[in-house]
């Protein structure tokens, strides 16, 4: 067992976590903690010996997805005045149950793949299909806006987890990924300026004639 | 080691655990003394209820049938037959072994579970009733976290068979270790939800609508008590048992050292056991399927990572 | 050196237009934009500009025909906003529930328009996908301010909706990118266009196939394909009306320009039927569901926004059938354009003297507005197809190549969902234009009038004459895309 399958077994965990949790604090936390995992990545997912540059990645993402986003996304808890509870469309149960079903498609997705000869870890690109889905998941089956900016944070790390699994290493493609958390900036933005203490009613379906 | 030696250890082995078991609820009492800074009840004080209780006898309900008065023997014998599946020091094989032994062993507990739900319906009595739905429900949840996370110690080891497990066990212990200790936290909680003990249920409740297993045996009194306490603390051996051969496969070659570690293994838990239940609150009846599904989820997570690990 | 001035000249605009206080010099410095990027753009159709950034931007003819679109688009919209800027009042009654809002401040409406004007044009030269990626994300942060632009609830769940749905859409692109260059790991360089085409035979065509599938879901989310165009409706709907004719007509086309990049890829790998195949399912799929809602739809603005989702069906059928359905579905997305362009201001128009989106509301357009309504009921037609206008003969090219290939389902259920789509828009548009009105005969102003209408002359033009350089160019796109 070498630091890579752990890391992705954490982050599978964490995964998990998010789907059974039922407090927006304890979520927040569990992205925190996500969020420092897959800062280690690119310690890990280097071909050859380490540069400065992997170091300084890795802390940008420390910084950015393990202190900053979980520091705003607590400052708007606070301050836009919405309940602790999460307000699921799908019980926490079914959610975990949706989840470990994904997760088993994840991983036969993952062994029907013909992957280049030299990946991470045998079990990170399931672990990276896995966390886009629960990101995904997580955006449509939360009623709060707080939540859906949540899912789409770990859908985001989802993708940089398959980068990393794949060593991709253009370093420009890496920087596109940063580029990515500006959404998560909008939208938190967004939530602290608008007070959106709720999501709308329908945000993945649009209701026949409605006006 | 020839046959009739091993034999002969298996069967000391499992003697020793049926003197031994009792002792487990006594380390669990004294450990919740020690938190809440009281003296506690003697260790040895399950034996003398035992035999308190063996020497008196028991009144039976007119409302009841012969069901009442066989589940305790029963459900006493069934944990009786678990204990013969396990290797009670460990490293040695256990007195019964076949191949697929786990899927018997897990459904053991089930005959023992359902005569002491179906003895709970005979009384008639409401609260009694409403125990047993509760235990049924939770029970039904926590079989498919218990046998997943045996299906995944099965494929980990490449073995169908308790002894199997726990002598495979031994290989490498840090190999896998995330799935170790995936399988851990299941079991443990499995442990927890299985006998009764906070977060699942509280054995110290006395109020029925808050019991869940204390309820339905309410109204047993002398031997048959007797046996439903003994039956439960082989339980309690028993699931501890598998939570340490997994989780501490101690392999010296002395015979002796390994059966001590084993079974002081089995202390531990016991403690650990006593320190949940003074660190924690029991859950609200709702969040207790949940904690199960999500022991489930982890165990399933095991069983998918030993399997994708080839 | 034009190439920069292209994408900076609007930007550097945009940006100044935010510091810039007097209303008066903003909206001449839109203007300014407006006209000069389009000078710009038609002296690139005289000289090709050379690739600047070690060929990272450069106008290939597809580039350059979405990018005469927009710029054409963005021309008529800044003229059109100059009259609605000047008779939007600071603070107005809400239409349907009847609370007070406030606007957005001009400056960060003309700034954000110019911005996504730049970022249009850089989507248009990018011939890198990394880049490309940048782009289109670029327009959907520029774009997100201006839908919220009247500040309530809806126009600020339009917007949540906008920008979760299409950063999702993008974050999958990204993944996209990522398997693209894992699919051309032989490849030095290998999210450039030009480097891909020119060594297709190293890609590896599994991992193509499933970057060309993310690319598709991804930016056909943005794109409005059917089953990921569910913020679309809202967002066109509640944008200001100049602001949805730029979505409909320069948005939809850049996500459109993102897919087909990769499809150019997986042409020249030799995976074409995989892409094509797909792009006409999607292409279908979205036509079907544009029916469903078009009919019973009670809000005018949806209604032309689900046309949208139609058109964008459309034009991926048609680059899915490829040979000449593709000159088709180029020369269909300049009148759709065009033509859409015109119908939203038209709506804009509607909106401004009636008050409402709700089309059972609206009666008598020719009798109140007649120049708005003769618009109206003629942009009816040309969005329909009906000769003689553009779109009749693309959709005539696609369905006669549909037939000639054989794909006689196809065509059946393209006739069949197109006839379905007319006989629901002309129920709601013609009854809006025709019938009574109360309140006698009002006068347009002119700036109202003039960009609808000239764009829809532009349209009914290339209904009946297709001009030698656009057909040259035509033809270049579809040797490039054409699968055959």
């Amino acid at each position: 067992m070498n630091i890579a399958d752990s890391i992705m077994i954490l982050l599978l965990l964490t995964n998990l976590g998010l789907l059974a949790s039922s407090r927006l604090n304890a979520c927040i936390k569990t992205v925190a903690i996500q969020g420092l995992i897959v800062g280690l990545l690119p310690l890990v997912a280097t071909k050859g010996p380490l540069t400065i540059y992997s170091f300084l990645l890795a802390l940008l993402i420390i910084t950015v997805k393990g202190i900053v986003f979980p520091y705003l996304l607590k400052y708007t808890l606070r301050s836009v005045d919405v309940r602790r509870e999460i307000e699921p469309f799908i019980g926490y149960g079914a959610s975990i149950i949706i989840g470990i079903v994904a997760l088993i498609c994840s991983f036969w997705l993952s062994m029907h793949i013909p992957f280049p000869d030299k990946i991470l870890s045998a079990t990170a690109p399931a672990v990276a299909f896995f966390t886009i889905f629960c990101g995904l998941f997580l955006i449509v089956s939360r009623v709060k806006a707080l939540t859906q900016v949540m899912g789409y944070i770990v859908f985001e790390n989802g993708i940089y987890i398959f980068g990393s699994a794949l060593f991709i290493e253009q370093s420009f493609l890496v920087e596109l990924g940063i580029i990515l958390d500006v959404f998560v900036v909008v939208f938190i933005m967004g939530i602290m300026m608008f007070h959106i203490s709720r999501a709308f009613d329908h945000i993945d379906t649009d209701k026949l004639g409605e006006k | 080691m020839s046959d009739f030696d091993k034999f002969l250890m298996a069967q000391v082995g499992f003697i020793a655990a049926l003197i031994l078991s009792p002792l487990i609820p006594g380390i669990i009492n004294r450990t919740k003394a020690v938190f809440a800074g009281r003296q506690g009840p003697p260790l040895l004080q399950l034996y003398y209820d035992l035999f308190k209780l063996l020497r008196k006898g028991a009144v039976y309900s007119n409302t009841t049938t012969w069901v009442f008065r066989a589940a305790p023997i029963v459900s006493l014998s069934a944990v009786i037959g678990v204990l013969m599946l396990i290797p009670c020091t460990g490293a040695t094989p256990a007195l019964i072994s076949f191949q697929g032994d786990i899927i018997f062993f897990a459904y053991l507990f089930g005959i023992s579970r359902f005569f002491t739900v179906t003895a709970a319906l005979d009384t008639g009595s409401a609260f009694e009733g409403m125990g047993a739905s509760r235990e049924v429900l939770y029970a039904a949840l926590a079989e498919p976290a218990f046998l997943i996370a045996l299906s995944s110690l099965a494929c980990l080891n490449n073995q169908i068979s308790i002894t199997g497990i726990f002598i495979a066990s031994t290989a490498n212990p840090f190999a896998n270790i995330a799935v170790i200790l995936l399988v851990a936290v299941t079991l443990t909680i499995v442990l927890l939800t299985e006998n009764c003990r906070v977060p699942a249920d509280d054995p110290n409740t006395h109020l029925e609508l808050t019991m869940i297993h204390e309820v339905m045996v309410l109204d047993y009194g002398g031997s048959d008590l007797a046996y439903i306490l003994y039956g439960s603390a082989l339980k309690l051996w028993a699931f501890a048992s598998i939570l340490v051969a997994i989780v501490l496969p101690a392999r010296t070659g002395s015979l002796f050292l390994d059966s001590a570690v084993f079974v002081g293994g089995i202390f531990i838990v016991a403690v650990i056991v006593g320190v949940i239940e003074s660190t924690m609150a029991r859950f609200r009846l709702d969040k207790i399927p949940k904690m199960l599904i999500a022991a489930a989820a982890l165990s399933a997570t095991a069983l998918l990572l030993t399997i994708t690990r080839g | 050196m034009i190439l920069a001035l292209i994408i900076l000249l609007p930007a550097v605009a945009g940006l100044a237009a935010f510091f810039i206080t007097w209303p008066f010099l903003r909206r001449a410095l839109l203007l300014l934009t407006a006209v000069s990027h389009a000078a710009l753009i038609a002296f690139c159709w005289i000289v090709r500009p050379e690739p600047i950034l070690n060929g990272w931007i450069a106008l290939d003819s597809a580039g350059l025909l979405f990018m005469t679109v927009s710029g054409v688009l963005f021309l008529a919209a800044s003229i059109y906003a100059i009259g609605y800027l000047s008779r939007e009042p600071k603070e107005q009654q809400d239409t349907d529930e009847g609370f007070f809002f406030t606007n957005t401040p001009e400056n960060i409406f003309i700034a954000c328009l110019q911005l996504f004007l730049s970022a249009m044009a850089l989507v248009c030269t990018s011939q890198h996908f990394g880049l490309l990626w940048v782009a289109i994300e670029a327009t959907t942060l520029a774009s997100a301010p201006l839908i919220y632009f009247h500040r309530h609830h809806r126009s600020l769940e339009a917007t949540w909706k906008y920008v979760l749905i299409c950063s999702v859409g993008i974050g999958l692109a990204l993944l996209g990118t990522l398997i693209l260059t894992v699919s051309a790991s032989a490849i030095h360089n290998n999210l450039m266009i030009s480097e891909l085409t020119d060594n297709s035979q190293l890609i590896n065509p599994e991992w193509l196939k499933a970057a060309f599938l993310l690319f598709l879901v991804g930016y056909g989310t943005k794109m409005g394909l059917a089953p990921l165009h569910t913020w679309l409706p809202a967002a066109h709907s509640e944008s200001p009306s100049l602001v949805s004719a730029l979505l409909s007509g320069a948005l939809l086309n850049c996500s459109f320009l993102g897919i087909l990049r990769i499809h150019q890829v997986c042409v020249y790998a030799g995976q074409s039927e995989f892409s094509c195949n797909l792009l006409i399912f999607f292409g279908l799929f979205s036509m079907a569901v544009a029916a469903v809602f078009i009919i019973a739809q009670k809000d005018f603005k949806r209604m032309l926004a689900y046309s949208s989702v139609e058109h964008m069906g459309i034009l991926a059928l048609g680059v899915g059938l490829g040979g000449t359905a593709v000159f088709a579905s180029m020369y269909h997305l300049i009148n759709h354009s065009l033509t859409k362009g015109m119908l939203f201001l038209a709506a804009g128009n509607i909106i401004a003297f009636y008050k409402t989106r709700t089309s059972s509301d609206v009666k008598g357009i020719l009798k109140r507005i007649p120049a708005t309504g003769i618009l109206w009921t003629a942009g009816l037609f040309a969005i329909a197809g009906f000769p003689p206008f553009g779109l009749f003969v693309s959709e005539f090219t696609i369905f006669k190549t549909a037939f000639d290939q054989g794909h006689f389902y196809i065509c059946a259920i393209f006739l069949a969902l197109l006839a379905l789509i007319f006989a629901g828009m002309a129920y709601v548009m013609l009854n809006m234009s025709q019938g009574e009105n109360a309140d006698g005969k009002e006068k347009e102003s002119l700036l109202m009038v003039l960009p609808p209408v000239v764009l829809g002359i532009i349209t009914l033009i290339l209904g009946l004459y297709i001009p030698d350089f656009l057909t040259n160019v035509l033809n270049e796109i579809s040797i490039i895309f054409g699968a055959l």
